[in-house]
């Protein structure tokens, strides 16, 4: 029989808080993480601005020994190593050194790329002919499932230990594997998350496809505008977020304190047919997805309280609410409320996904919908779907049973998870 | 360089990578890196690495290999500063 599948911890390292309290309060508060970004401007990017995680290197050490710090030039990893233990941590599980592994533990924890900063110093050591002078440090931290690697070894995880990477999907999807995981019994507690490096290594290539915001870059914080008339493109962001899942069995049995259920949900793809391309969504795929999501969860589109979009802050974040609106068959006054946490953060890229699972969760869990910021103006094509107080712009304090979270991202893939406040029957 | 100034050299450099505090502190030339010391076996090019740089040598694939021990990491120090 199918294991029922629960959230026992929550660990976040992003732009607005480095940890689970203070991003708590920033999202409840709409507090931004969105700064000027003077190596952006150096380098001349057009958008000069950008969501980091502010971490001082007293909070690192308490993660990695300086031996792991020596060398060490991966932003990826040292989001994903704090944000997963401050999960597991949080979960009440121990970092004990064990004799053998937890063969029922393991960790789906995804990637877009892994230390691009490393790779970088590397490719310049080479060129220069100093092949030697590599070091033992470079295919820990430059191997995509590096963040996963490092996790491993230091929560001591025996079940599987893997990275996925689905561009901006990627959030989303690790948790829903992870999930699958334990509810065909492969596995009692997956460390599921993902994390995005930081800097203009990574967010050249979106800079240069013209795809974020170069009209922002002398008021930071208001640069990232999802569902906005004057949005113009995403603010680029980073950080990593981590949740514990495990058997509702288990967890009970432990007496953890459980956040949320996960209901389940569903991945797809568009194929780069019809309205589908590289870049653009196929939004028969969309809404197909939230369909398929819905069914798995066995939830109707009537359940559902509240939405956590991916809305970027993009021409398309009009396409994604007509796409809900489609697939819900809900509009207007009945359309479920809505935010975008990117509002706050920017688009945290591979990291997306699961720093905004986590904010989804809190707010199960604590009873409120945080606001979303910058849509004072907002886009009349969608106020034309649905109710502009849909839209919060102040947090509002809601008593909220079923939340549906979903992510699109390039290559056409699209992925939406539905989760529930557990009501500890 | 008189040897007990390159033990204590060689020592401050493996002190970064070694995972036994005890073993370090009672070190002889037959103390092993990987069995005694505990050093990753992943980090012993690093260790190569710290000795070039500290000793302005440089430390070629087959001396490399056979160092493994105190011992030979003194005499292969010795060796090349005496090229130099």
């Amino acid at each position: 029989m199918d294991k029922r599948v629960v959230i026992t911890g929550l660990g976040v390292v992003a732009p607005n808080g480095v940890d689970l309290t203070s991003f708590a309060e920033a999202i409840r508060n709409g507090t931004s993480g969105i700064r000027h970004d003077p190596q952006l401007e150096q380098l001349q990017f057009s958008c000069q601005i950008a969501g980091k995680p502010d971490l001082e290197a007293s909070h690192i050490a308490k993660y990695l020994s300086p031996l792991e710090l020596r060398n060490f030039n991966s932003t990826g990893i040292l989001y994903g190593i704090i944000a997963g233990i401050d999960a597991w941590t949080d979960a009440g599980l121990s970092l004990e050194q064990n004799e053998d592994p937890d063969w029922d533990s393991g960790t789906i924890f995804g990637a877009g790329t892994s230390g691009i900063d490393k790779f970088r110093e590397s490719i310049y050591k080479l060129d220069e002919l100093q092949i030697k002078k590599l070091g033992s440090t470079v295919v820990v931290q430059t191997m995509v499932s590096g963040v996963s690697a490092y996790l491993g070894g230091k929560l001591g995880l025996g079940n599987q230990v893997s990275t996925n990477s689905s561009a901006c999907i990627t959030g989303t999807e690790s948790i829903l594997m992870a999930y699958e995981r334990i509810k065909t019994g492969q596995a009692t507690k997956m460390l599921a998350g993902s994390t995005s490096d930081s800097g203009p290594y990574i967010w050249s290539g979106f800079d240069a496809m013209k795809v974020c915001t170069y009209k922002h870059n002398n008021v930071p914080e208001q640069g990232s505008r999802p569902m906005s008339a004057t949005a113009a493109g995403f603010v680029p962001g980073s950080g990593a977020g981590a949740l514990v899942l495990e058997s509702l069995e288990s967890a009970t049995k432990r007496g953890a304190k459980i956040y949320a259920e996960i209901l389940g949900g569903a991945i797809n793809s568009g194929g780069q047919r019809g309205s589908g391309t590289m870049t653009a969504p196929n939004s028969i795929a969309v809404q197909r997805c939230i369909k398929s999501a819905m069914a798995n969860a066995k939830v109707t589109a009537a359940e559902i309280d509240c939405i956590n979009g991916h809305l970027t802050a993009t021409a398309k974040d009009s396409l994604e609410i007509e796409n809900w609106t489609a697939a819900l068959e809900r509009k207007g006054s009945d359309f479920p409320y809505i935010n975008s946490l990117k509002s706050t953060i920017g688009h945290c890229l591979s990291a997306a996904g699961s720093i905004e699972c986590v904010a989804a969760v809190l707010e199960l869990r604590e009873g409120f919908i945080f606001p979303n910021i910058n849509c004072e103006d907002l886009n009349p094509e969608i106020t034309r779907l649905i109710s502009r107080d849909k839209i919060p712009q102040t947090m509002i304090r809601a008593d909220l049973k079923i939340l549906a979270k979903a992510s699109f991202g390039f290559g056409d893939v699209n992925a939406c998870i539905l989760l529930k406040k557990y009501d500890h029957e | 360089m008189n040897k007990e100034v390159l033990t204590e050299k060689l020592k401050a450099i493996i002190s970064t990578y070694a995972q036994d505090p005890a073993a370090l502190e009672n070190m002889t030339e037959s103390t092993d890196f990987i069995t005694d010391l505990k050093i990753n076996s992943a980090n012993l090019v690093d260790v190569v690495l710290d000795l070039e740089e500290a000793f302005d040598i440089v430390i070629d694939n087959q001396s490399m290999e056979r160092m493994l021990t105190v011992g030979t990491a003194l005499e292969i120090i010795e060796i090349k500063l005496s090229e130099k």
